[in-house]
């Protein structure tokens, strides 16, 4: 524990010098607006502006803490465009759109915008502060998580949002499905063979998840918009002066902090990111809100703050792996690790001991970092939801640009123009017969991770299926599953039951 | 008069929109990454950014192009950009092995030039410090008496390069590469935790990524599959060949251009490589990047490439890769 202090105390040390204060301050709000930006996130924000803060000689620790910086304020700034326009900013911002967007509808936009951002504040916070006193434990524990227990956590996951959204059951899991066929598509890893790619090479190794993101809700939320404006259907937004209020903090209190440490622990596993975090969070809270579960989906302020709370939770769980153990747990924890090497640093247990400047004043900016996010981010909360005053028909075409741009960008293939755009069109047939589009994503991203580990398990153990439940971590995961599935069943039934025997 | 206003607004749209108009020698120096950023690619094209800074009047310029293993860039460069004089594209020999197996369609080594190499990294078989195992005779000896009884990891499918030096190495036993027992990870990343987690025996990794895990002590390096001993840190692995086993992975990393490009363009482009190549800032560049020293331009390489295609081809056609 002195060491944990001493290291802190180094780490401030660093981290309040007042140069590296503005780097954080910068990359923060950089990052907001890269996370705001439909199709751009964390990845490209901290890929694109790694080499130029190689390039300006800057001192190994002050770039970090830019780059670090990028990358939580672009955690934070997902959940922006998900909230005011329907389009998930970032991968792990599709929750978020959930209960968020249907808040802007009702005119509270300003109190959606400021819970998500004290939500994101407290999930990311207590990530710092159990990375702070437990990384190195807790990674150690990480890596002993096996394809199998995988296997078990990907089936915890479709078990707890088994009845997650849609009025229709058989709608959910048809989505699931079709997000699960989507996920089939290049080639399987552990055959070579190339799946449904119908001889098109740029689908070889499959159909980015930005890009089903953009597509299925970027795009058909703007057919959507397009036939309301056609039809003049189209309804003017309330302007809005909401902000969040003390009873909402109150109310969703044990949501954020259930959800932070959700996050966390999803985040500190390699493999695994923002995304399934922020779906476990929110289906588990779903289950817990029992009855009042049934507003989940149509604006309820915990169906908002707990993937809000779990997606920054992750990112700095994350952080653990790739500190404590060199191990990247994330496509842009990879790309720090890369900018450590480049500056001849060795990330691992022997960084804590070799250059305690760097790690500690990193984990020391990820403090200061979320509360400049939090000084950032609510003040600017009017100006945000200001957007929603623009006429519906600049916004359409200025969402649709930033969409074209944001996956132009990072991928710089025309192919990947026309797959947003057909899948768009999908995404709003799919609209029109009423199915959810968060079923589709998800089934997408936990199938893939479900495919890969289950067939990773089976290798391992040679084709045995008993090696999914010789271990505890998996048998306590599918014992969860049971009762995230059967509980509510048994709670409905209880509750119908009771009434009747009243009488 | 609005006409010639037309025209000139026409003409700065078509520059903007086309960063790389065609047209003789090398302007707008750019390097193309065919693969997200944060990979080899990307560390590839950065040697290039880097090492050649000052050679073509302007920085230059990296773009990503990911989308199928490399096979869009491939298929790109051999349709609209061939005669792209300013643009050099990344490939290592997991591109080569693709075009050898038929990945990227029709096309074939011969339809684009290579230009240089970044450098090369070398494969190494790495086991967790407390492993059973301590040399690479022991390893094989198992894998001899029973070559599905010992679980190999490594981050790429089946196919890959990853997968053909786990192939490679269970080939020197004498079995097939069919019969071993092969996890596929998302990436090198996974595999490693994989590893340490005990999921895994053996992980066929890459001598630059153990850098870090070396100093460590978390994990053991069997063996590298280089042609000879590396230089310090890696100067006490002994390589796979002196222990006595005909296994050799070069991973190289380099670059090549379109089919059409002129003699003159390409020429520049190779001589600005082997200006670079006698320089140390490059020799000190390649180790920042974690890449060892594997200097080749222009025939040199087209000549290497040939031998090194053959090579796969035959390598991969006895993993039956090839039919």
């Amino acid at each position: 524990m002195g060491e944990v202090l001493s290291g802190l105390t180094t780490g401030f040390g660093v981290a309040l010098m007042p140069f590296n204060l503005m780097l954080v301050l910068l990359g923060c709000f950089a990052g907001t607006l890269i996370g705001a930006l439909p199709g751009l996130g964390p990845i490209n924000g901290v890929a694109i502006l790694l080499p130029i803060a190689y390039g300006l000689g800057f001192p190994p620790e002050s770039a970090l803490i830019l780059l670090a910086g990028i990358y939580y304020g672009a955690e934070y700034g997902g959940r922006i465009s998900s909230i005011l326009l329907n389009v998930p900013g970032d991968s792990g911002a599709v929750m978020t759109t959930l209960d968020g967007h249907p808040m802007a509808l009702k005119g509270e936009a300003g109190r959606a915008l400021s819970l998500s951002a004290v939500a994101s504040f407290v999930g990311g916070t207590i990530a710092v502060i159990l990375m702070t006193l437990f990384g190195p434990l807790l990674a150690k524990f990480a890596v002993t998580f096996s394809p199998a227990n995988y296997v078990a956590l990907m089936v915890f996951a479709f078990a707890s949002l088994a009845s997650l959204v849609g009025k229709s059951t058989v709608k959910t899991l048809l989505g699931a499905l079709i997000g699960l066929m989507l996920a089939t598509v290049g080639i399987d890893s552990n055959t070579g063979v190339a799946r449904f790619t119908f001889g098109i090479p740029d689908i070889l190794a499959g159909i980015d998840f930005l890009i089903v993101v953009v597509g299925l809700f970027g795009m058909a939320e703007l057919l959507h918009l397009v036939e309301q404006q056609v039809t003049g259907r189209l309804k003017t937004l309330p302007v809005d002066n909401s902000f969040v209020r003390w009873s909402d903090l109150m109310a969703t209190k044990w949501t954020i902090l259930r959800c932070s440490l959700i996050g966390f622990f999803i985040g500190v596993l390699p493999g695994t990111g923002a995304s399934v975090a922020s779906a476990v969070a929110y289906g588990t809270e779903k289950r817990i809100a029992g009855e009042g579960g049934k507003n989940f989906g149509t604006g309820d302020i915990r169906g908002l703050a707990a993937p809000e709370a779990a997606n920054n939770a992750s990112a700095g769980g994350a952080m653990v792996p790739m500190l404590t153990l060199g191990i990247p747990g994330s496509g842009t924890t990879a790309i720090l690790l890369g900018a450590l090497l480049m500056f001849n640093i060795q990330p691992g247990p022997l960084m804590f001991a070799q250059r305690p400047e760097i790690a500690w004043g990193l984990i020391a900016s990820m403090y200061v970092g979320n509360i400049a996010l939090l000084i950032i981010n609510l003040p600017l909360v009017g100006l945000f939801a200001r957007m929603l005053t623009i006429p519906q028909h600049y916004l359409t075409p200025l969402i649709a640009i930033l969409a074209f741009v944001g996956i132009y960008s990072i991928v710089g293939n025309p192919f990947d123009l026309f797959m947003i755009t057909w899948l768009g069109i999908f995404g709003w047939f799919l609209r029109k017969l009423d199915f959810s589009l968060a079923p589709v994503i998800l089934g997408f991203v936990l199938g893939g991770l479900f495919e890969d580990n289950l067939r990773r398990a089976l290798s391992i153990s040679g084709g045995d299926w008993g090696i999914l439940i010789e271990n505890w971590k998996s048998v306590m995961l599918y014992g969860l599953a049971l009762v995230v599935v059967v509980l509510p069943i048994w709670l409905g039934r209880r509750a119908r039951t009771l009434p009747d025997s009243d009488d | 008069m609005t006409m010639i206003r037309f025209c000139g607004g026409l003409l700065v749209a078509a520059s903007l929109t086309l960063p790389t108009v065609v047209f003789a020698d090398v302007t707008k120096p750019e390097c193309i990454a065919p693969a997200k950023p944060g990979g080899g690619f990307d560390v590839t094209c950065r040697v290039a950014q880097a090492g050649l800074a000052d050679h073509f009047g302007g920085p230059m310029q990296v773009t990503f192009m990911p989308g199928g293993i490399g096979a869009v860039a491939y298929n790109l460069f051999n349709t609209t950009r061939r005669d792209d004089p300013n643009a050099i594209v990344a490939f290592s020999t997991g591109s080569l092995l693709n075009i050898a197996t038929g990945k990227y369609g029709a096309f074939t080594e011969d339809d684009v030039r290579f230009v240089a190499t970044a450098g090369a990294d070398f494969g190494a078989v790495v086991v967790r410090d407390d492993s059973k195992y301590t040399s690479l005779d022991q390893l094989m000896a198992d894998l001899g008496a029973d070559p599905a009884g010992t679980v190999i990891g490594a981050g790429g499918s089946v196919g890959s390069q990853d997968w053909m030096k786990a192939a490679l190495l269970i080939r020197e036993t004498g079995a097939s590469p069919m019969a071993m027992r092969y996890v596929a990870f998302d990436g090198g990343g996974d595999a490693i935790a994989g590893l340490l987690g005990g999921s895994i025996a053996v992980y066929m990794g890459d001598v630059g990524e153990m850098v870090p895990h070396l100093e460590a002590g978390t994990m053991r390096v069997l063996a590298v599959l280089a042609p000879e001993r590396l230089d310090v840190p890696f100067a006490d692995i002994p390589t796979a060949k002196e222990q006595g086993f005909d296994v050799e992975w070069t991973i190289l990393r380099g670059f090549y251009m379109g089919k059409d490009v002129s003699d003159a363009d390409y020429n520049s482009w190779v001589d600005a490589f082997k200006t670079a190549y006698g320089t140390e800032e490059w020799a000190k560049i390649q180790n920042d990047k974690g890449l060892l020293p594997l200097n080749l331009a222009g025939e040199e390489l087209q000549a290497s490439i040939k031998t090194r295609m053959d090579a796969l081809r035959t390598i991969a056609s006895e993993a039956g890769l090839i039919q």
